[in-house]
């Protein structure tokens, strides 16, 4: 187990929802209800679900943008879970993060290479102007923009590109891990494919570049992700290889999610089964007892409302967490 | 006959950068109880195509310069946008569903006032008739409860409930068309299958046509019979399902469908992207917008205008090169 980067164990974040001028607190929204999951050098765990599932809270907890209210968060060997703000700049530089809107995510007024070569500056990574000049440049050519346009400030570029400039940001601080949230979800259908694969060149370039990628785009996760983590209400339903997860997805969630995805092919399409569920996600405020997926499942039995399923492996590290698949 | 026959639709933005050509000659037509898709990036012309079939293009800065709509045998462009044919048509025969279920609906006003405000207006029905007519309407768009939450407004219903008030709403006075604007963007995969569901089971019953109209292929695979791709306002490909699906023939379609990742394809497929940008429709050169990023161009594309749109075999496209002989 050396090659573990990342190793998250009973990971729960709950927001206090409050009322009034003493702020009490009259119930809570448990975001991140008791997650665990690792990540490989080198390797892309996907973390789909539909809105509210957790799943960018749980990255921004992992990058100890909130201090979880428990669990266990190992990075590189060091427990970082409670750690003070001070400790963590250093970590929090091995895993930078990607967002979601390459337009909210550029100060307007800062040119696209001071916005690169900031952490370079921050983390005192460079030792004279010179080096930093090159370093900010080689990253432009890096992630394919040409390093003329360093001067140039965000609005001039296209929504790809501003991504691209959020990529070389990532890169500049030398990271084991970048957390990619929603990273391709505000480009048009042929720019994500741009950089879909601008990941994967890297990822190869940079022996050993771990992704956590969250998406809720399910064929994106799973064609870049090695793994893949379904979450559902806060919780990890599934866990899997990506392969597996399309050829044989065990938990009723999974399958619905996967059936509800049109695949572009009208062959394919004409064979499928779909499985339309019931309702809505309800929500975290008040989530179902015991399984938070029985009320809407196909499968579910009275004692779904009373037990917790927890994440167990059926073999071959395929981990499922409901009572009737095990 | 075709239900709606629209004719070289062509509708300019007059802006301060330049002339937009944002729908440049678009032709397409669709039939009684069919499902057509409208393909495209944003930006391609495809929601304003929509929306000038219903003269709902704010003016100035757009115009419709050119171009028929029939409907009815009449050509709706003939009538003025304000007069009382457009206004029975719109909503009243044919409806749209709206890009964004968060701002299409008014905030001040309740669901049932909103969706009385049609009955009322197309069918002349009296406040008890209004009432039944909407509560009926909201247990078929699948709203748990419709009795109750008639009276509730749209802040309290969560985003895949509004869209289906939205289609309630659109469905109100039986139009013979619907036109779903990007029906399913804002909301999540298992809601968009059961709202797709929902539409598609409208069409079965009442025989109403539908255009959804979206940037997801995958949706026009599973719903759509036919399928129109637009790229830079106008149609580059259309034919049946069946055919473009198979075998692709503008570049451009061949590129949408190499470079999106499908949920059953092989471990390790290198996804082919489309080089380059979508163009800015300000002041266009007249060749194919497409020859910038198309890599299958020939020297003939460089000289000649923007080819027109031709049949072969079944499909129309807009190419002057025969991409199933041409291997990259």
């Amino acid at each position: 187990m050396d090659d573990t980067l990342l190793e998250v164990k009973g990971l729960k974040m709950y927001f206090p929802v409050t009322r009034g001028l003493l702020r009490r607190k009259i119930a809570e929204v448990k975001a991140v209800d008791d997650v665990s999951f690792h990540v490989k050098t080198g390797e892309t765990l996907g973390l789909v679900g539909e809105t509210g599932c957790g799943k960018t809270t749980t990255g921004r907890c992992i990058l100890r943008l909130y201090r979880p209210t428990a669990g266990q968060i190992v990075f590189e060997g060091h427990d970082i879970s409670y750690s003070k703000e001070n400790q963590i700049r250093s970590t929090r530089r091995k895993m930078p993060l990607i967002f979601q809107d390459p337009y909210g995510s550029l100060d307007p007024r800062q040119s696209a290479g001071s916005i690169v070569g900031e952490p370079i500056k921050f983390h005192k990574l460079v030792l004279n102007k010179q080096e930093y000049n090159e370093r900010v440049a080689n990253l432009f050519r890096m992630v394919g923009l040409d390093p003329n346009m360093i001067n140039r400030v965000p609005h001039e570029f296209s929504g790809g590109q501003r991504q691209r400039i959020g990529i070389a940001r990532a890169l500049a601080c030398e990271p084991s891990m970048i957390v990619c949230d929603e990273p391709i979800s505000a480009l048009d259908v042929s720019i994500q494919s741009q950089i879909i694969n601008l990941l994967e060149d890297l990822q190869k370039e940079f022996k050993g570049l771990s992704y956590i990628f969250i998406a809720h785009d399910l064929s994106v996760v799973r064609h870049i992700s090695d793994r893949v983590a379904v979450m559902y209400l806060g919780r990890i339903v599934e866990l899997t290889e990506s392969k597996k997860l399309y050829d044989n997805p065990l938990h009723p969630y999974t399958q619905a999610l996967i059936s509800a995805v049109p695949i572009p092919d009208r062959k394919v399409e004409k064979q499928r089964q779909q499985i339309i569920l019931k309702g809505e996600v309800p929500s975290p405020l008040n989530p179902p007892s015991g399984c938070h997926f029985h009320p809407r499942c196909p499968i579910a039995g009275p004692e779904c409302s009373e037990i917790v399923p927890s994440l167990s492996d059926v073999g071959d590290g395929h981990e499922v967490a409901c009572i009737k698949v095990q | 006959m075709a239900l709606l026959t629209v004719e070289n639709l062509k509708t300019y933005f007059h802006t301060d950068f330049g002339l937009v050509k944002a729908v440049d000659g678009v032709s397409y037509e669709i039939n009684e109880g069919e499902i057509v898709g409208i393909v495209g990036e944003s930006g391609c012309g495809k929601s304003v195509t929509q929306l000038s079939t219903l003269q709902l293009i704010a003016s100035p800065p757009g115009r419709i310069e050119d171009g028929k709509v029939f409907f009815d045998g009449q050509n709706l462009l003939d009538f003025p946008a304000n007069g009382p044919e457009m206004r029975a048509t719109r909503g009243g025969k044919i409806a749209m569903i709206f890009q964004e279920p968060m701002t299409s609906l008014n905030p001040t006003l309740s669901v049932f006032q909103q969706l009385s405000e049609m009955l009322a207006l197309h069918l002349q029905m009296d406040k008890e008739t209004q009432r039944n007519r909407a509560i009926e309407l909201l247990t078929q768009v699948g709203i748990p409860d419709a009795k109750r939450r008639i009276d509730d407004y749209p802040y309290q219903f969560s985003g895949g409930m509004r869209q289906r008030v939205m289609i309630a709403m659109a469905l109100s006075c039986n139009p013979k068309i619907l036109i779903a604007d990007e029906p399913t963007t804002a909301v999540d995969v298992t809601t968009q299958a059961q709202l797709l569901l929902v539409m598609q089971n409208m069409v079965k019953q009442y025989h109403t046509s539908l255009i959804i109209v979206t940037h997801n292929l995958g949706v026009v695979a599973r719903y759509a019979e036919r399928i129109y791709v637009m790229y830079a306002g106008r149609i580059v490909e259309s034919g049946s399902c069946d055919d473009i699906f198979n075998q692709p023939k503008h570049p451009y379609t061949i590129g949408l469908l190499k470079c999106v990742p499908r949920l059953d394809e092989e471990e390790d497929r290198r996804l082919v992207p489309i080089e380059g940008l979508p163009p800015n429709l300000i002041d266009m050169p007249p060749t194919c917008a497409f020859l910038p990023r198309c890599p299958y161009s020939i020297d003939k594309c460089k000289e000649e205008l923007w080819p027109p749109l031709e049949l072969v075999d079944r499909q129309y496209v807009s190419c002057y090169v025969d991409t199933t002989q041409k291997t990259l």
